[in-house]
């Protein structure tokens, strides 16, 4: 089958360039991603919702030609579960970080997988608060730089899939903006999958990350992304080889036996219509 | 002055005290056609320890909703009438469970001892019911609801296949205060 | 069953009250977070609002309940939230985000004893500066403050009536007295209702945050074909982000502006025997009704009393303070806080009368008595 060639401008708010992102971001990349999913889907622009929080990858919405919600700091999923809970049918897909997400955002963030609520999240990992100046966040791996931790994290970081899954949430899976090809068919899955799905997303933050971390250059910076990525199959037959600053990619959860919140809701309304007075 | 009637439903958590002042709040402001307010000690308070439920019936409006010159002081326990007693009025009716809060303070009250869970546990065969014997003596002794009110506002509460059960208690209680005015 | 012969009269309490003035105000999302004394308006909701089509969620924390009423008004739900003192101060950043991007809602603090945890159980009024100043920055709100189970359907009503009609947040301020008093209600048949404005542009001219003569831009429901952007930061017309200083200060001047020509359709007073009065007592919610009391006692004892007592708070009734402040002696206020509205009060009288603030912060109610005494005192 031919392959359907993009036009990226359609669903773009040009006007509204050049975009704020730091030379050599990879939210550009992901941006693009969600933008060929939506189109393999062939989704109408007006049924889709993207929301989002506070910070770099959260100003994606005001690019996008969709309904758009640029909301406080964490808060995206309270949001989105609004909007999610009243219009249903509409596709609700939420851009945040690793800071936006589980720090501010981790009550939210837990909840929102537990209920298995339909809200597609593309979380761009790149393991700091790029928008504030390069703090630390719960992603940080421990002993890396931050203008917040001079002297090398002291703290452990988050596996954020692992926390999703943990939390209840459909599907969770996680790639590197080095794998777009990858990236794309997973971010697709995630928008079908009926329920919480995350996709936790590596990106580079050269800017405020890596210059701290003695990788200044991007295209390093996108190499060694490349360099640590072991799939899933291939991590399990590593076993106890798996390197330790490995990243494991691929599919990690998908059950479609999990009732999705709405529409459990919507069959209480249905057992109810008329009932109760 | 129009008719105003403030009473004090005291005693411990659940033993159905507020449901007892809604019946009573709802007999006079529905049935009766009268004004009714009824508010409850919330919190901590409310589960186990004292516990109440004030009503104020008027034919004017109702201001503040505190009681604070009480017609009638309902005490099922010792602790709620040596608690709730000092705003009972002079010549006030005070009605105390004869087991329970025996021990009757100084005050210049009309007093009556009366067995309230004794009589709903062994009489009507239920000590939950003790609160509607209490209520169909209220009812008798203080004249601030219709007695027919009352018995609507019961009917229309008391949880479906209870309603024989909460008769009984109400019409013993009623009798209980018959024979109290004697 | 045998149809009553007065079917709509029933004893409830503020908090009932208010679930049933949001339903009949056509509420049809709440968001909530448990908290008393706000508790049961949650409790009667998440009950009644499937039946109808409605939806009620119990969010994970007070925060994300205010941040999913926003995201349901987008969606075009009239939407809800109820809490108290400690959720209150929880909500405040998203009550802003409210204000910023114009978003209709409804806020009910079910006002407790505070700071902190401070009185779970027991009322108070030391909430009312935060509801007009408890977001950061500068902006408008409309505040209503009910005084009885009636005027608590009533003003819930209004809360949404106006939230929608100038695209704003509206919060309802009750007490504990309030919300846990029940007393007699007749049911109204009816009420008013107002829906917000829809855009009759179309999409590809719509300006979600238009400049209009009212000061109200139109409102599209996000899925409805209009796609467009929302954000807290400060925007233009097209609602995308600004750093124009221009564009920044005609959106904070139509922010103000909307209420500001809007104040004799928002302010709200009822005047009890102000006409002759030579005391005045400004009070509202629960220390309202002691004051009525007071006050008519205090006529029943030829003293020329009178009561101002505003239903809504913000904006300030202070044209009619300082009308009355030419006129009487004094102007007391008694209050279930520490001075705040006593302070606001004086500031309306400019100087004409001496305001005399009488606070209680203990719990417990200012009783009729109390504030009877402050009157004596004062027509001496």
């Amino acid at each position: 089958m031919a392959k359907k060639l993009v036009n990226y401008d359609s669903y773009l708010r040009l006007d509204k360039f050049p975009l704020i992102w730091c030379p050599g971001c990879g939210d550009g990349i992901v941006l693009k991603a969600i933008l060929r999913a939506v189109d393999r889907m062939e989704i109408d622009k007006n049924d889709v919702c993207m929301v989002s929080g506070i910070g770099c990858s959260s100003r994606t919405p005001g690019y996008v030609d969709f309904n758009t919600l640029h909301t406080t700091h964490g808060r995206a999923l309270a949001f989105a579960t609004g909007v999610k809970m009243v219009r249903p049918d509409l596709h609700v897909v939420l851009v945040t970080g690793d800071g936006d997400a589980t720090a501010i955002g981790g009550n939210h963030f837990i909840h929102a997988a537990r209920r298995n609520i339909d809200i597609t999240v593309l979380l761009y990992n790149n393991w700091i608060y790029g928008m504030t100046g390069g703090q630390a966040s719960p992603a940080t791996p421990s002993g890396d730089r931050a203008s917040t931790a001079p002297f090398g994290s002291i703290e452990p970081n988050f596996d954020i899939a692992g926390l999703a899954a943990a939390a209840g949430a459909s599907f969770v899976a996680r790639e590197t903006v080095a794998k777009p090809a990858s990236m794309d068919k997973l971010i697709e899955k995630a928008m079908k999958n009926k329920g919480f799905s995350l996709v936790e997303l590596f990106t580079p933050c050269p800017t405020t990350y890596g210059r701290r971390n003695k990788m200044a250059n991007p295209v390093d910076m996108v190499e060694d992304l490349k360099r640590r990525s072991v799939t899933v199959a291939k991590a399990e037959r590593l076993g106890s080889d798996l390197p330790e600053d490995a990243i494991v990619t691929g599919v990690i959860v998908e059950d479609d036996t999990r009732p999705e919140y709405t529409d459990r809701y919507a069959k209480l309304i249905q057992q109810l219509s008329g009932a109760v007075k | 002055m129009s008719f105003r009637y403030e009473m004090r439903l005291s005693g411990e958590g659940g033993q159905g005290l507020v449901l007892a002042g809604k019946i009573l709040a709802e007999a006079a402001a529905i049935y009766d056609d009268r004004n009714a307010t009824q508010s409850q000690s919330y919190g901590p308070e409310a589960r186990g320890g004292a516990s109440k439920s004030e009503v104020i019936i008027s034919d004017g409006e109702i201001d503040f909703p505190k009681a604070e010159n009480l017609d009638l002081l309902l005490a099922l326990t010792q602790e709620a009438l040596d608690k709730y007693n000092s705003d009972l009025k002079v010549g006030g009716l005070l009605l105390a469970d004869a087991e329970n809060a025996a021990r009757i303070p100084e005050g210049d009250w009309r007093v009556y001892k009366i067995p309230f869970i004794g009589t709903a546990r062994d009489k009507v065969g239920r000590a939950i019911v003790a609160n509607i014997v209490a209520l169909g003596v209220i009812v008798k002794l203080s004249g601030a609801v219709s007695e027919k009110a009352a018995e609507e506002a019961i009917l229309a509460r008391v949880p479906r296949g209870t309603e024989e059960l909460n008769m009984e208690a109400y019409r013993t209680g009623l009798a209980i205060g018959e024979e109290m005015a004697g | 069953m045998s149809t009553s012969t007065k079917p709509k009269v029933r004893v409830m309490s503020g908090n009932e009250a208010c679930a049933e003035g949001a339903l009949a105000a056509g509420i049809r999302f709440f968001g909530g977070y448990p908290i008393t004394p706000s508790s049961e308006i949650a409790e009667v909701l998440c009950y009644r609002l499937p039946a109808i089509g409605g939806r009620f969620i119990q969010m994970e924390d007070e925060i994300g309940a205010m941040g999913s009423i926003i995201g349901a008004s987008l969606a075009g739900a009239k939407s809800m939230t109820a809490t108290s003192g400690p959720g209150f101060s929880l909500k405040q950043e998203n009550i802003g985000y409210a204000c910023m991007t114009e978003v209709p809602c409804v806020i009910v603090n079910v006002m407790r004893g505070g700071p902190s945890t401070g009185l779970p159980t027991m009322a108070a009024q030391g909430d009312v500066m935060q509801a007009k100043w408890g977001t950061h920055g500068d902006h408008p709100i409309i505040t209503l403050t009910p005084n009885s189970v009636p005027e608590t359907y009533e003003l819930t009503v209004r809360a949404f009536n106006l939230s929608e009609k100038y695209r704003v947040p509206v919060i309802l301020l009750l007490d504990e007295i309030l919300g846990h008093t029940e007393e007699k209600f007749v049911i109204p048949e009816s009420v008013e209702i107002v829906d917000r404005i829809k855009p009759s542009d179309p999409p590809e001219t719509y300006l979600p945050y238009k400049h209009t003569e009212s000061g109200v831009p139109p409102m599209a429901s996000f899925g409805e074909g209009y796609r467009y952007h929302v954000t807290g930061l400060a925007h233009d017309e097209t609602g995308f982000p600004t750093n124009n200083p221009a564009e920044i200060g005609k959106l904070a001047e139509r922010l103000r502006r909307k209420l500001d020509d809007a104040r004799d359709d928002i302010v709200d007073v009822q005047r009890v025997e102000c006409d002759d009065a030579e005391v005045l007592v400004f009070a509202y919610g629960c220390t309202a009704r002691s004051a009525n009391q007071a006050v008519l006692e205090a006529r029943s004892r030829g003293l020329k009393a009178g009561l101002l007592r505003p239903r809504t708070m913000w904006p300030f009734p202070d044209r009619e303070i300082h009308a009355l402040a030419q006129q009487v002696k004094q102007i007391i206020v008694p209050e279930l806080a520490d001075g705040q509205i006593a302070h606001e009060v004086e500031w309306a009288a400019k100087g004409a009368c001496p305001v005399k603030g009488f606070g209680r912060i203990d719990g417990q109610p200012i009783r009729p008595v109390q504030i009877l005494e402050l009157i004596e005192e004062a027509s001496r």
